[in-house]
């Protein structure tokens, strides 16, 4: 457990990166996870090449959703769309650094569940 | 309180309550709301009913046929008795309060409510007692009021009664909140039902497990409680219903056990309680349910209910002395033993696991109450409910445990 909230993770949740709200924002999606009440919004801006220049994240949630989100942030900086799209469950845990059994998975797995279906639709979202 | 309840001792007879979580770490079951653990008597009946009485129920002409329907009737008639039905043939048994409900929902309800007939509801009930009569009200076109819950975590009384003047066919109404602890005055509010002609159905299942219930004392018409959070297994629960209601409703689920006799196009349906429980039920569950009503009767309901009331002033006394901890619903003594509360700064998930490291199971989230959650502006709260089993020490330990989880959000 004192693994789970590593150092980092509780710096990121309460010192969070990318804070707040794009607007206007390329894309935006915002999602939820209902049996925990954890909430996400992503908004993005991208170039014409479809790069990720500015970016930022909002909502409320459990240390791990909002941790992950930030560190998810943190990492799509100047990425394209096309590489976010290869973005994986191992991804975001390597980010963490963490193992998590299936109920605080949906948790750590939300902001990518966020910013994959904000940037290609609902059907490039597979929940392993 | 009787001299020989000692939670202590009572600890001992349940398994769970003896194991480690992990080495060093010893469980402290917070989470009986959800569901208690079980003695070992109910465990016993479980495994001796299917290891030597094993045997499908009703028209079996061998022994063990016999010993199976007998054990599965008695049952039926010890919980008759805890909850002082008039007729054993009133209790029916379900798979859990849940499916009690949806019986009364989908067999009362659909012969009785027409369109733009009203129902009323609370906001304090379970998603159990909100969903199958919203489904209903979407099919037939019903209307749904809503009692609201007042600032102190009680029932508005007062829109009650103006919400019974538009005559609605039923209310629905939980005896006790599954997240606030309150305790609803079902007899008062079945009165003023029954003066305005509407059916009363009651979610029990918080607390047929922790106080004394006399369905005729409460004068309630259906009456709904779960086996699995009264020391009993999962996968049984029980329907109580007024004679003359059930007799004159249409059956739930057709199939075998629920018929007299069956043509190629039609059928007679059987008496009750059968009427209502088709197919092979879950006999070693009921026989199991019947066994925790021994159980609990033999520890005595009043010193039940007596300890959980010591219990639940003591834990909210305790919690209210941890800076930044809000408790949600009324004082202590209008509630059962349930504590819902929030901790600033930190997600009721994170509390719950992090307790968890020291054995400490919580429950965090909405609690199948989201209408409650929104109405105090809350997505989760966390939970720590208490039964016979818990002790002053587990609530010590509780509070121990927040203040390990400030430390770490600090």
């Amino acid at each position: 457990m004192e693994d789970m909230y590593r150092e980092v993770i509780l710096d990121h949740y309460k010192n969070p990166r990318f804070r707040g709200e794009l607007d206007p924002a390329d894309i935006s999606y915002e999602d939820d996870n209902p049996l925990c009440g954890d909430n996400i919004r992503i908004d993005l801006r991208v170039d014409d090449s479809d790069r990720i220049v500015e970016c930022a994240f909002s909502g409320q949630g459990c240390a791990i959703s909002q941790a992950s989100a930030s560190m998810l942030m943190e990492d799509i900086q100047g990425k394209t769309l096309e590489e976010i799209k290869k973005y994986s469950r191992d991804d975001i845990l390597d980010m963490l650094g963490i193992e998590l059994g299936p109920v605080r998975l949906k948790c750590a797995m939300l902001s990518l569940k966020v910013l994959k279906v904000g940037a290609y639709g609902v059907k490039e979202w597979v929940e392993d | 309180m009787d001299k020989k309840f000692d939670p202590n001792l009572i600890r001992k007879e349940f398994p769970a309550l003896c194991r480690e979580v992990k080495e060093g770490v010893p469980l402290v079951y917070l989470d009986t709301t959800a569901t208690s653990q079980k003695p070992k008597y109910v465990l016993d009946s479980l495994s001796h009913y299917y290891s030597y009485s094993n045997a499908n129920v009703h028209r079996g002409i061998h022994t063990l046929a016999e010993e199976a329907t007998a054990a599965y009737e008695n049952a039926r008639v010890s919980i008759s008795n805890f909850i002082n039905s008039p007729r054993s043939e009133q209790v029916i048994y379900t798979r859990n309060t849940t499916e009690a409900i949806n019986l009364v929902a989908n067999t009362w309800g659909r012969e009785n409510f027409c369109r733009g007939d009203r129902v009323v509801m609370t906001e304090m009930e379970h998603h159990s007692n909100l969903v199958p009569w919203q489904m209903l009200a979407e099919s037939i076109g019903m209307e749904i009021d809503i009692v609201p819950v007042d600032d102190r975590g009680l029932l508005d009384l007062m829109v009650y009664e103006k919400l019974l003047k538009k005559n609605p066919k039923a209310v629905c109404v939980t005896h006790m909140s599954n997240v606030l602890g309150t305790l609803n005055p079902i007899r008062s509010m079945a009165d003023l039902a029954h003066e305005h002609g509407a059916v009363i159905i009651v979610d029990g299942a918080q607390s047929a497990p922790h106080m004394p219930i006399d369905v005729q004392e409460l004068d309630v018409d259906f009456f709904a409680f779960s086996a699995h959070k009264m020391c009993g297994p999962t996968g049984i629960g029980v329907l109580y219903g007024r004679y003359e209601l059930l007799s004159t409703m249409p059956p739930f689920l057709g199939g075998g056990d629920m018929i007299k006799r069956v043509e190629l196009r039609r059928f007679d349906t059987n008496d009750l309680p059968y009427k209502f429980e088709a197919g092979t039920p879950a006999i070693g569950e009921a026989v199991g349910m019947g066994a925790a009503v021994e159980y609990l009767n033999e520890i005595g309901m009043e010193n039940i209910w007596d300890h959980e009331q010591e219990i639940v002033a003591y834990a909210m006394d305790k919690l209210e002395e941890v800076p930044g901890v809000t408790i949600y619903g009324p004082e202590a003594d209008k509630r059962g033993g349930v504590t819902a509360f929030t901790l600033d700064g930190v997600h009721p998930h994170d509390v719950s696991q992090i307790l968890d490291a020291d054995g400490i199971a919580v429950r965090a989230g909405h609690h199948c109450a989201m209408p409650l959650h929104t109405r105090y502006n809350l997505v989760a709260t966390a939970r720590a409910s208490y039964y016979l089993y818990n002790t002053r020490k587990d609530i010590d330990k509780l509070i121990e445990g927040l203040y390990k989880v400030k430390k770490m959000f600090g």
